[in-house]
């Protein structure tokens, strides 16, 4: 199909401008698209809109690719059970865990979300626990009881390590134009703890499970790209600065630019899939071979579901499944409020953070190498403010720092996940709270957003909407 | 690949599409019009979707009957009803991918509703190893069985954890199959999990359950025949012909090449596990299968019952008749394809890829790739983007 796009490009530009010319009014000039700006994935993306729309394989991918991705597909979605059981291949569950499985907080390949009222089991947020200092390799030191994250779920033989709640409180902002909006500012809280107090200067670090798409796409732009984004001491003084995170890549045991995560702690999408099975499900790995363990449970004594219980085969499996999901394409793409929305966004410097266009190199899934992809992030570390921090340094990030969010799909996580839901812990209940939430080095661009006037905003939210 | 040949075909589509595009009289031309094979579809969709609830409105009523009266032989004839409603359900999921109501807008949900899989079925009820597991095991947690509860349970905590609709009804009416394919049998609930006193515990719960969720596929399905009677009839009809036929050859080439191919057979195929048949516990996968594709060319002839007219293949032999015969061959290759692999599906599965049963199921597969594939070939020749 995509190969028939670009023969086509050629006829339709006459087309396009007869299409134009029938026009009779517009006293302006209308705004237009770009060619191929739909196009958010380049060849990977998809055109369906459905509440499965994060789930489409890259429709580039070859017969035996497709296979395997189905093949990761299942194993994405399959309930991970106690050992030991009949079903070995899928046995090994915990003994601490926060979900069974990689649906349970990335639903339909979406997003996560923090339970909606006290008692519901959450829907994709965690909670990192660490304390100040750097451990080994240059990752965080653990809590010295629960260890690296809190896990509210175990096997039916272990006492899970407790409960989190999460509670919030007002926060007012003003418009420009007098109008309020009323944010809410969540903290974390834990009304129950099975294995004793944690020590007092604990770090707590929320995070939401961000969806899948295009994260191979991430993967494959090139670090020269990564990096000239950078400009980690502002030196062109535009008030941005980009910093790159230096994280340790436990395969080749070295310190590797990082790109997934929200404080892109994680070098690549193996390691990334890799740390979710063990930290999230309790499966170990080649790369993790260790359960998660509380001090005084002695974690040897009980059955697990083998050393290691995902062999590379299905690590693998999962990590092109992850790598191949299909961008949906843009929506509304060409409807001037959009266009105009497009064009604020721009003026405001959203996109100083939020690089709209990336350049894929190569990559050993062929349909992710050289691509012309629309992202909406530049992948670096950016200061964004006290309001937001979570005061949890990672690597080289600050505990004020969070990677640049890729925004493409943002529209589509109402259809898939029923919620609107954004930022690390899914304290923003939509777009225009999101971008409020704004600060640090994000405050000027979110200060000209609260002086445009609301028909302006609404552009603004209206382009996101359509990513 | 003639790309030469398409370049120039798309080159001259465009320039009549120039022509036409200061013009709102779409019957230039003297063969089929798009909006011809666009309405006709709308009424494939709508009288396929009729027959599913009618069948299923029998499925309730069998499970009604079972359930005030359980004997083996009202289990029987619930079971029958079962295979029945997946008759005339199995078609309607060509409907699917296409930007429609079945999974796309308000009612998007629906899809899900009916016909989630795989399951994780010790989210509903007592699994080998766990005869506590489930909602109808848990009354504390659930103490009343309802539409909302169920609804509200449906993939709560991943997507495996399905609580409602077909799949969810063939685990109550045959449970696990945890036999060996090569016994050639389904799961082996007994009736008396539904007789006060009988096998297992809550029997009273299970029935309830049972009939709620017979009850939630009728209304669901009624929202989609609301959806193709009114609203999203009206807006399909009133949309650019180009997108719909977009959606339509989308939508059957996702389900041939993907959902199909791919997910329902290749994935069980390589794992070689019955669970990751389709309808696993009652071993009508082979059925699935075969009603999946027969939806396929039911949309691709504009063909279903008594509705018979100008389609998919109409347009596009006409706007390219290599491609046209091609497609034909292609399409009728799969069905004899997947006609050739081996019933019950978990046997023709459970020696792998390479085995000859294997073999057939990798031809069917392959079979349709191919023809989902080429299908995607005609939005050029159809000037669609």
């Amino acid at each position: 199909m995509r190969v028939y796009y670009k023969l086509f490009i050629l006829p339709l530009l006459p087309l396009l401008l007869l299409i134009t010319s029938c026009n009779t009014d517009d006293s302006y000039t209308a705004l237009t698209a770009e060619i191929g700006e739909e196009l958010s994935g380049g060849d990977n993306t998809s055109f369906n809109f459905s509440a499965e729309a994060f789930g489409f394989a890259a429709p580039n991918l070859s017969f035996d690719e497709r296979v395997t991705f189905g093949v990761g597909n299942s194993l994405f979605n399959q309930s991970w059970v106690t050992a030991p059981a009949s079903t070995t291949a899928r046995d090994g569950l915990g003994p601490f865990f926060n979900a069974r499985n990689c649906s349970g907080c990335h639903f339909k390949d979406g997003r996560g979300r923090a339970s909606a009222f006290a008692g519901e089991l959450s829907h994709g947020l965690l909670l990192r626990l660490s304390t100040p200092g750097t451990g080994v390799n240059g990752g965080n030191l653990p809590e010295p009881t629960y260890g690296g994250q809190f896990q509210d779920n175990s096997i039916l033989s272990q006492m899970d390590e407790g409960i989190f709640e999460v509670v919030y409180e007002p926060k007012i902002v003003t418009y420009g134009d007098g109008t309020t909006v009323s944010l809410r500012n969540p903290t974390y809280t834990f009304p129950l703890l099975n294995y004793g107090a944690m020590v007092s200067n604990v770090q707590v670090s929320p995070r939401v499970a961000n969806q899948m798409i295009g994260l191979g796409l991430l993967e494959a732009v090139p670090e020269s790209t990564i990096l000239a984004l950078a400009d980690q001491f502002d030196t062109n003084g535009d008030g941005i600065s980009g910093k790159a995170n230096y994280v340790y890549d436990i395969a080749s045991g070295t310190n590797t630019l990082g790109r997934f995560g929200w404080k892109a702690n994680q070098p690549n999408l193996r390691q990334q899939v890799a740390g979710a099975f063990a930290g999230d499900i309790g499966i170990t790995s080649s790369l993790f071979p260790d359960e998660n363990c509380p001090t005084g449970v002695d974690c040897s004594q009980i059955p697990n579901g083998g050393t290691p219980e995902i062999d590379d085969t299905n690590l693998d499996k999962v990590t092109f499944y992850s790598s191949t999901l299909a961008v949906p394409a843009r929506r509304n793409f060409e409807d001037q409020d959009v266009l105009e929305g497009k064009q604020l966004f721009n003026e405001i410097s959203c996109t100083s953070c939020h690089v709209a266009l990336l350049q894929t190199g190569n990559h050993e899934i062929a349909a992710l190498s050289n691509q012309t992809i629309r992202p909406y992030t530049d992948l670096l570390l950016h200061d964004m403010g006290d309001d937001l921090a979570d005061n949890t340094p990672d690597f080289l990030a600050t505990g004020n720092e969070w990677r640049t969010p890729p925004l493409w799909g943002t529209g589509l996580i109402e259809t898939v996940n029923d919620h609107t839901n954004l930022l690390h812990d899914g304290r923003a209940r939509n777009v225009e709270e999101a971008i409020l939430w704004h600060g640090g080095e994000a405050s000027p661009a979110q200060e000209r957003f609260k002086e445009l006037s609301s028909i302006e905003r609404s552009k603004i939210i209206a382009f996101i909407n359509s990513l | 690949m003639n790309f030469k040949f398409n370049y120039l075909t798309a080159a001259l589509l465009a320039t009549g599409l120039v022509f036409t595009a200061c013009s709102n009289d779409d019957d230039l031309s003297t063969g089929t019009q798009k909006s011809a094979v666009t309405s006709n579809y709308a009424n494939l969709v709508l009288a396929n979707y009729q027959d599913a609830l009618t069948d299923a409105q029998s499925l309730e009523t069998a499970l009604q009957t079972f359930t005030t009266t359980p004997t083996d032989a009202n289990f029987t004839a619930a079971k029958n009803a079962w295979f029945t409603a997946r008759e005339s359900y199995g078609t309607t999921e060509a409907f699917r991918f296409a930007n429609g109501p079945i999974d796309t807008g308000s009612t998007e949900d629906i899809e899900g509703y009916l016909n989630s899989w795989p399951m994780d079925e010790a989210h509903v009820d007592y699994v080998d190893g766990d005869l506590t597991a489930g909602i109808i095991n848990n009354a504390t947690l659930f103490p009343t069985i309802d539409k909302n509860t169920l609804i509200n349970q449906n993939g709560n905590g991943g997507e495996e954890k399905v609580s409602i609709g077909y799949h969810a009804i063939e685990f109550l009416l045959w449970g696990q199959d945890n036999t060996a394919p090569s016994a050639g049998l389904p799961g082996q609930r007994p009736f008396t999990d539904f007789v006060d006193a009988g096998t297992a515990s809550n029997q009273d719960r299970r029935r309830t359950y049972i009939n709620v969720c017979a009850d939630l596929i009728t209304d669901h399905l009624e929202v989609m025949i609301e959806q193709w009677t009114g609203d999203y009839k009206n807006t399909f009809l009133a949309q650019d012909t180009d997108t719909s036929l977009t959606d339509m050859i989308n939508s059957i080439s996702e389900l041939s090449r993907s959902e199909l191919a791919i997910e329902r057979m290749s994935v069980a195929l390589q794992n070689q596990n019955q669970e990751d048949e389709h309808s696993c516990f009652s071993d009508n996968t082979d059925r699935d299968i075969r009603l999946n594709l027969e939806g396929i060319v039911n949309v691709y002839n504009g063909s279903y019952s008594t509705v018979n007219g100008a389609s998919l293949k109409d347009i596009i032999t006409e706007a390219d008749s290599d491609l046209g015969t091609e497609l034909d061959v292609l399409l009728t290759t799969a069905t004899t394809e997947v006609d050739a692999t081996l019933s019950p599906f978990d046997l023709a599965i459970v020696n792998g890829p390479t085995s000859t049963e294997g073999i057939k199921v990798q031809n069917a597969v392959r079979a349709l790739v191919a023809f989902g594939d080429r299908l995607l070939d005609a939005k050029v020749v159809l000037g669609l983007n």
